[in-house]
């Protein structure tokens, strides 16, 4: 392990409200900062993953031996190798390590190979001889729940219904639609990486790019049949996340091999494999009523949800819970009756993404909302906040907002922002850009705005918990984590709450790792600011109690007197003062647990306190559009967001940009297209990802600062809203600059072109 | 099958490749043989420009270059810009502007970016955009790392006005 990182830095300044910087920024632009896939180690071979090439086959036989037989090879296993549990999975251990007689996704792994060189891997890969007998891919979710099941568990992760209210009163005016969300890729630059080491105590060291040590670490010890205190989890720089890494990927195939061969191994997935190698955002289909008043009141949401969960269960049953409580967006809606399913397919699996579930229903309702708005000849801003939801209000699920919910704020201020971009003034800003193919007769701009809303932390009863200690020696602080920093800057956050509340200059981050601290749950639901934040501020005010009490007592002082101020203790009843390097010449240290409030199953009705928080944001879109060829481009986007209290402007400046990117993406740009359980577009050739060229200016129109209660710090976390409501906005926006009904996202070229067709979806 | 032993020059360091296979790329060679992994591979497919270096002064995707037809030209990489104890003024910016989240496409940026500034000091926001659009950034949707391009354009700025005026 020759350069494997510590993020050993002592970068100084910078408390809590402050734009401090990144600890881990100048290894990174030096280029030094150790990522899972610059692993090495002088002893180490490469392993490799045989997947199918099929969506659905049975299994007839493997034939390793030739395989076996070639130069560099070490190692070929299949599920005839497993000696563990042979399934897994972050809810339902549903998915199996290896295949076993039956395939049920194109890229499902088959077999895992051993070699001294990645040639090699390849070389041994294309030896292994599988014969499939094909069966016919169950690839349309709408045919799931009656087709015959292609899995022993059934072929329906989750249904949920939510009735709320019990009028089955028709509103005076009433619309209806049916949308549709493509599947998206989380895309994180960085691929599925990792090495895994055999130790001298029978375990293993798996040093990967992951979101949760320690989920990970039970599913992996379970599979390899070992205690999982031999199995030790460190987390290796992580290239982006997004959701993708939430779900085992090669961390299982890591460990078998390093077991096998008694030799460190290395994997790295192409980009191709990335594709085929992890879950995706949920695609889904959904159909609304909505029933208001004519004077603009909600009355009555109905709705129908399928989601395609594609293989395997994954977080599956998760998501549909917060598509299904999300649906009807941050209104206050007195009857609802909304009933969601998410199926089993032999499509990709699916899982978690930033949005989680939000973003799909939220196109959805922010689509209806528009059409109410026409229906009623409203101005669609005064109908969305005529609606909106207020603290005291109960959401669809009987749950009445204790916190914060400033969702007319959120709205106002993002409508009433001024534009800043004129019209394009060259070419290459037009639809089209560098292609240079718009006529500027052709082109129509579109503006439009649209709000959502989503809960932070893990909800329906979950033990949500994150683990931290605090050590401080000489005056400087070592903070213990298991949290996995995905590029988010919790880092830079961890190290402003130290000085924050001990006063320390140098803040010290020990590796996080399974081995050194317990959980610290996983870096997604927007819960690390909130949870691993809420530990260390936690370790730290315990060691601030225990410091100043030692010190009290050594004095003779008063504890109630002393204060840490400017680097060190000082009474404030008596000349006694202390410098902190003095006072911690002994270590003062401390671990605690931090939980949220808990939180409740939903009922059979949907009913219950299932939430910790909610979270909103507004986005305001203006597009251009190239109504003869289709293209559209991202003129600008305006944004608000209810933030509880603003912790780093500089990161969550970035939160807000990068996460708008992504619904940008998913808006306009980005969709893995599945044929008959195929991809057939697995590259960044085919995957398009928004560019700088793509991406427009994002104009921060307020940062909503109302402290949640029972929030460390009153923050809220920042990072899914960007992208649930910036999809909604541009595809409204489109709308409203072509005039055309367009209720599926991505909206493609030839949806602008040729709508008849959009009818016939 | 092994290629014979050939040399590299990189970062104005000359570097020998022993027992190197004849169909690895250059960025394989940099990352894997010479050890110099702040190149990263994110599509080996020249669209994500997380690879970007230097040869002879052009930008290249070095997963779409054979390594062995580098041989007699001068590489830079990310290790290249600044020096063993200081970071160059565009890694400082990129630092101080928030430009950096998980930092897989920093290094493929910053060469880009370095030989812009190098090439145009002075350069518009589309100019920026499209010498970038090579680069893939899926963390930060490029604001903060555009306004690092801006700091560091100005702070060139100021510096060549003032060694003018010396």
């Amino acid at each position: 392990m020759s350069r494997l990182q510590t993020v050993d830095t002592a970068t100084k300044g910078s408390r809590i409200g402050e734009s401090a910087i990144r600890p881990d920024g100048v290894p990174k632009v030096k280029g030094e900062f150790v990522f899972s896939n610059d692993l090495r180690h002088p002893d180490m071979i490469w392993g490799g993953t045989l997947r199918s090439p099929h969506p659905s086959a049975r299994i007839v036989s493997i034939n390793t031996t030739p395989a076996l037989k070639m130069t560099g090879v070490y190692a070929v296993l299949t599920s005839e190798d497993l000696d563990g549990m042979p399934l897994y999975g972050l809810e339902h251990p549903d998915q199996p390590v290896l295949a076993d007689g039956v395939v049920r996704f194109q890229g499902e792994p088959v077999a895992i190979v051993a070699a001294d060189h990645p040639d090699n891997v390849r070389l041994a890969l294309e030896a292994i001889d599988v014969e499939y007998e094909l069966i016919e891919p169950l690839s349309d979710s709408k045919l799931a729940q009656e087709n015959e099941a292609i899995h022993p568990d059934g072929n329906l992760f989750r249904e949920i219904n939510i009735n709320y209210g019990n009028s089955q009163e028709e509103g005076e005016i009433t619309v209806e639609g049916t949308y549709e969300v493509g599947m998206q890729d989380q895309a994180p630059l960085g691929t599925e990486s990792g090495m895994a080491v055999p130790s001298e105590d029978g375990g293993i060291d798996l040093f990967v790019s992951t979101q949760w040590l320690h989920a990970d670490r039970d599913q992996v010890a379970a599979c390899l049949n070992l205690p999982p205190e031999k199995v030790r989890l460190t987390l290796a720089g992580v290239g982006g996340a997004f959701g993708a890494r939430e779900d085992i990927s090669l961390h299982i195939h890591l460990c078998l091999l390093a077991m096998r061969t008694g030799k460190p191994i290395k994997m790295s997935y192409s980009r191709t494999e990335s594709f085929h190698g992890h879950v995706h955002r949920h695609p889904a289909q959904m159909w609304y009523r909505h029933h208001a008043k004519s004077d603009g009141t909600l009355i009555r949401i109905e709705a129908r949800l399928l989601l395609d969960g594609g293989a395997y269960a994954s977080t599956s049953s998760a998501v549909l819970a917060n598509a299904t409580c999300f649906a009807a967006g941050p209104y206050r809606v007195p009857n609802v009756e909304i009933y969601g399913a998410v199926v089993r397919t032999n499509n990709p699996p699916c899982g978690a993404m930033r949005g989680f579930g939000c973003v799909q229903v939220c196109f959805a309702h922010e689509a209806q909302m528009d059409k109410l708005a026409v229906e009623l000849g409203m101005d669609p801003v005064e109908l969305r906040v005529k609606n909106a939801l207020e603290p005291g209000d109960q959401i669809i699920t009987g749950q009445t907002i204790t916190g914060t919910a400033p969702v007319a704020e959120v709205i106002e201020t993002c409508a009433q922002h001024s534009s800043s971009v004129g019209p394009a003034s060259q070419q290459m800003e037009l639809p089209g850009g560098a292609g240079r193919t718009a006529d500027p007769k052709h082109i129509v701009r579109g503006e439009a705005i649209a709000v959502g809303f989503k809960n932070l932390m893990f909800s329906e009863g979950f033990d949500d918990f994150s683990t931290a200690s605090c050590q401080l020696l000489d005056g400087v602080a070592t903070i213990t984590s298991a949290c996995a920093e995905v590029g988010q800057g919790f880092v830079t956050l961890a190290q402003q709450i130290v000085r924050e509340i001990l006063g320390v200059e140098e803040v010290i981050l020990a590796p996080a790792s399974t081995a050194s601290v317990g959980s610290a749950g996983s870096t997604s639901a927007s819960r690390q600011t909130w949870m691993s934040g809420g530990a260390v501020k936690s370790a730290c005010d315990a060691v601030r109690i225990k410091l100043l009490s030692r010190i009290a007592e050594s004095h003779d002082l008063d504890v109630e007197s002393l204060v840490i101020v400017d680097g060190g203790i000082a009474s404030l009843s008596s000349e006694f003062s202390i410098s902190l390097k003095e006072a911690t010449s002994d270590l003062v240290e401390a671990e605690e647990v931090y939980r949220h409030v808990p939180t409740f199953p939903l009922d059979e009705n949907g009913q219950g306190n299932a939430h910790v928080s909610f979270v909103f944001s507004a986005h305001r879109a203006v597009v251009d559009v190239d109504q003869e060829l289709g293209l559209v481009k991202v003129v600008e986007l305006i944004t608000s967001q209810d933030v509880g209290r603003v912790l780093n402007p500089l990161q969550l400046q970035g939160q807000l940009e990068g996460g708008a990117a992504q619904g940008l993406g998913l808006a306009v740009m980005e969709e893995i297209n599945v044929v008959d359980g195929r991809i057939l577009n697995p590259s960044f050739t085919d995957y398009l990802l928004p560019t700088a060229l793509d991406m427009p200016p994002v104009e921060i129109a307020a940062l909503i600062e109302q402290p949640e209660p029972n929030a460390p710090f009153g923050a809220k976390g920042v990072g899914e809203p960007p992208a649930i409501s910036s999809t909604a906005a541009i595809a409204s926006a489109v709308r409203n600059a072509t005039g055309l009904d367009l209720h599926r996202v991505p909206i493609r070229p030839t949806d602008i072109v040729f709508p008849e067709r959009n009818d016939n979806d | 099958m092994i290629s014979e032993t050939y040399s590299l020059l990189v970062n104005g360091k000359s570097y020998q490749v022993v027992d190197g296979h004849p169909s690895e790329s250059l960025l394989w060679v940099l990352r894997e043989r010479l050890e110099l992994s702040g190149s990263k591979n994110a599509c080996e497919e020249g669209e994500c420009g997380s690879c970007t270096v230097l040869v002879d002064g052009e930008i290249v995707c070095s997963c779409l270059v054979l390594a062995a037809s580098a041989v007699g030209r001068e590489i830079t990489t990310i290790e290249g810009l600044g020096s063993e104890d200081e970071i160059s003024d565009v890694q400082k910016a990129f630092v101080d502007a928030g430009a950096v989240q998980c930092g897989f496409c920093t290094p493929g940026l910053l060469v880009a970016i370095d030989q812009l500034l190098n090439t145009d000091p002075d350069p518009d926001d589309l100019t920026v955009r499209e010498a970038i659009s090579g680069n893939l950034c899926r963390c930060t949707g490029y604001g903060r790392i555009l306004e690092a391009v801006r700091i560091a354009s100005k702070n060139r700025k100021v510096q060549n006005q003032e060694e003018q005026g010396k």
